[in-house]
């Protein structure tokens, strides 16, 4: 059984524009100890299917479906009780390090401050297991840097603290939601490589967000490809790297080939307009007449009338 | 840090300097010849012209204007601020004598609208658009439209006349304060929810929340830990500039409920004449408004980390 289920979720967003559907109808498994990215341009709703795993969606965020996490369906979870999985048993690390932690108050303590939420224990405890948590992040003098405020770390300093947030508890499923795209490049690799290391070393499953299918391809067993709030092709990233069958995948893993960058033509479709028919038809080289016209169903992992 | 409390103590003395310079001055414009009512307080209304003038060497006001400038202010810089016409009294006397109950007065309706502001303010920015939201931001409008006199009869009427529960007037135990307070603080209380409220908001959708909510924080620490401390952040900087105008607002408080502080003072010797107690309590006024605007800053510098660091490099 999976470790998270997440089964048939809508995310929508009343708005005066019209309604925003920013996940429809998305399903997604990720397996204890196994790793899945989720994979698509900006603004095609992956960010919203991870903070509703966290139930992290402003209020005016219509949910329906069910995400199952080790057989509890979070959805229907009182306040508190998701409140008790959050950071302990599902953790979070988000894009921009910079503005995800809270500017006033030391890195100790907020590091510090997810050990102790959750187990009770005293300051100068949590305090000791903040500076182990930094040194395994590689945070260099720990016993100093952790007096300090974010601002007076790097980028890439105030990832690692992030992380060493989101692991204080070992939690059984990290959700990294583009964790190095605000970064410089080199940074990004180190960051990758602590990740993965630290997962391996806690037994964390990894639940990765990111535009980017190379980095995908670093981290991940798994890959979930979605598009204009829908998994459009999914399966062992191995394969789908190999041979990918949906256009869109195509054109992703055409977009970082080795002869330069090759751009997909058009743009994510306006999530309050959707296209009739398939939704990447207006992008895609091979529409054919049907995809104008007829939804595609998910049939052997992939979404798209080439593949009946 | 040092450095910096240090130049802008330094940048305080000019500004007091000018302050002087204009108080000093704007007494020379005020009509009415100050020598000639001096001597009709001291000898009565049947003075000779003879009197007059002699007063008025006394006083050096026969002597050109900026030597009477220097001449006050070497004296003001010792402690002299000069004698009060009508009680012959030495005029810091008079200020420091009433300075306790006037300091007491602004606190009282600071702690008020601070008692008020900083729940009502937390309260409508989690409820965002509530019923309580829109009750306090009507009772906000309320309040900062109402003026300060309005309100303090109001209070007398009700408390005091009709119900008998609290004195009309003077100053005594604890009783005697909680009219002027709310009437002095009501003003502040609702400039300050609102501000609050908006200072709030804005915090809340930052994503060091997020965070917080994603580590599994009550939503008791989210808000009184990680938001409030953040959002308190502006509303130091207005409540501080507010701390002046309470004093201010004192002035028309303390007349109305016959507070014996130094609005009250400075009242009572406008209407006399007095000009060396108004040219003191102006000044005095002058030097609150720029201690509480230093203190401000420092305040400021010591809830934000980022700005005590940007300081230590300058």
């Amino acid at each position: 059984m999976g470790l998270l289920q997440i089964n048939n979720l809508h995310v929508n967003f009343p708005t005066k524009a019209g309604v925003v559907r920013a996940s429809d109808g998305v399903s997604l498994e990720i397996k204890q100890g196994e790793s899945l990215a989720l994979v698509g341009e900006s603004g095609c709703g992956k960010t919203i299917v991870a903070l509703s795993i966290m139930r992290l969606l402003p209020e005016d965020a219509r949910i329906s479906g069910e995400i199952r996490f080790e057989g509890k369906n979070l959805l229907s979870l009182g306040k508190e009780e998701i409140r008790e999985i959050r950071g302990r048993e599902i953790a979070m690390i988000f894009e921009q390090p910079a503005t995800c932690l809270n500017p006033v108050f030391t890195v100790g303590d907020q590091i510090s401050e997810a050990v102790r939420v959750h187990n009770n224990c005293s300051r100068k405890e949590s305090k000791e297991r903040a500076i182990e948590l930094m040194e395994m992040v590689g945070i260099p003098s720990p016993q100093k840097r952790c007096g300090q405020y974010p601002h007076e770390f790097s980028g890439g300093m105030q990832q690692r603290v992030m992380i060493a947030i989101a692991l204080a508890l070992s939690p059984s499923l990290l959700i990294a939601d583009e964790p190095t795209t605000s970064l410089d490049v080199t940074i990004q690799a180190q960051i990758m490589e602590l990740l993965k290391d630290l997962i391996a070393k806690f037994k964390t499953s990894l639940f990765l967000i990111t535009h980017n299918l190379g980095v995908a391809a670093e981290m991940c067993d798994n890959v979930a490809v979605m598009y204009a709030g829908e998994i459009v092709e999914r399966g062992r990233l191995s394969e789908v790297f190999e041979y990918p069958r949906h256009p869109y995948t195509k054109a992703l893993l055409g977009a970082i080939s080795n002869d330069g960058l090759r751009p997909i033509k058009g743009s994510v479709p306006e999530l309050t307009r959707l296209p009739n028919g398939c939704r990447f038809h207006p992008r895609c080289p091979q529409a054919e007449n049907v995809c104008r016209k007829v939804r595609p169903e998910m049939r052997f992992k992939v979404r798209c009338h080439l593949w009946d | 840090m040092l450095t910096y409390i240090i130049r802008r103590i330094g940048v305080m003395v000019f500004i007091l300097l000018g302050v002087s310079v204009i108080t000093f001055s704007m007494m020379h414009f005020v009509p009415g010849d100050p020598a000639e009512v001096i001597a009709i307080e001291r000898y009565g209304e049947e003075v000779t012209a003879e009197t007059i003038e002699h007063v008025r060497r006394e006083l050096g006001l026969d002597q050109p204007v900026y030597i009477q400038y220097f001449r006050w202010l070497t004296n003001v810089l010792q402690g002299d601020l000069g004698y009060s016409a009508r009680t012959d009294r030495p005029v810091l006397d008079e200020i420091l004598t009433r300075l306790p109950a006037t300091i007491q007065l602004a606190l009282a309706g600071m702690l008020v609208s601070l008692i008020i502001a900083i729940p009502v303010g937390i309260i409508s920015a989690t409820k965002q658009y509530s019923i309580v939201d829109n009750v306090s931001m009507f009772g906000a409008l309320l309040g900062v439209s109402m003026p300060n006199f309005w309100l303090g009869l109001l209070l007398i009427l009700l408390f005091s006349v009709h119900l008998g529960w609290l004195p009309v007037f003077g100053r005594g135990g604890i009783e005697h304060l909680i009219l002027p307070a709310i009437t002095l603080g009501t003003g502040m209380a609702a400039i300050t929810t609102r501000l609050m409220r908006s200072s709030m908001l804005e915090v809340l959708m930052q994503n060091y929340i997020r965070t917080a909510r994603a580590k599994g924080l009550t939503e008791k620490l989210v808000i009184g830990k990680h938001a409030l401390k953040n959002a308190v952040i502006p509303v130091v900087t207005i409540v501080g500039l507010q701390f002046a105008h309470l004093l201010e607002g004192a002035v028309i408080v303390e007349t109305i409920f016959a507070w014996p502080g130094i609005g009250r003072l400075m009242v009572g010797s406008i209407f006399a004449r007095d000009f060396a107690v108004v040219q003191g309590c102006v000044l005095f006024f002058a030097l609150i408004f720029v201690l509480s605007n230093l203190i401000v800053d420092i305040s400021y510098a010591y809830l934000d980390p980022r700005i005590r660091y940007a300081r230590r490099r300058v």
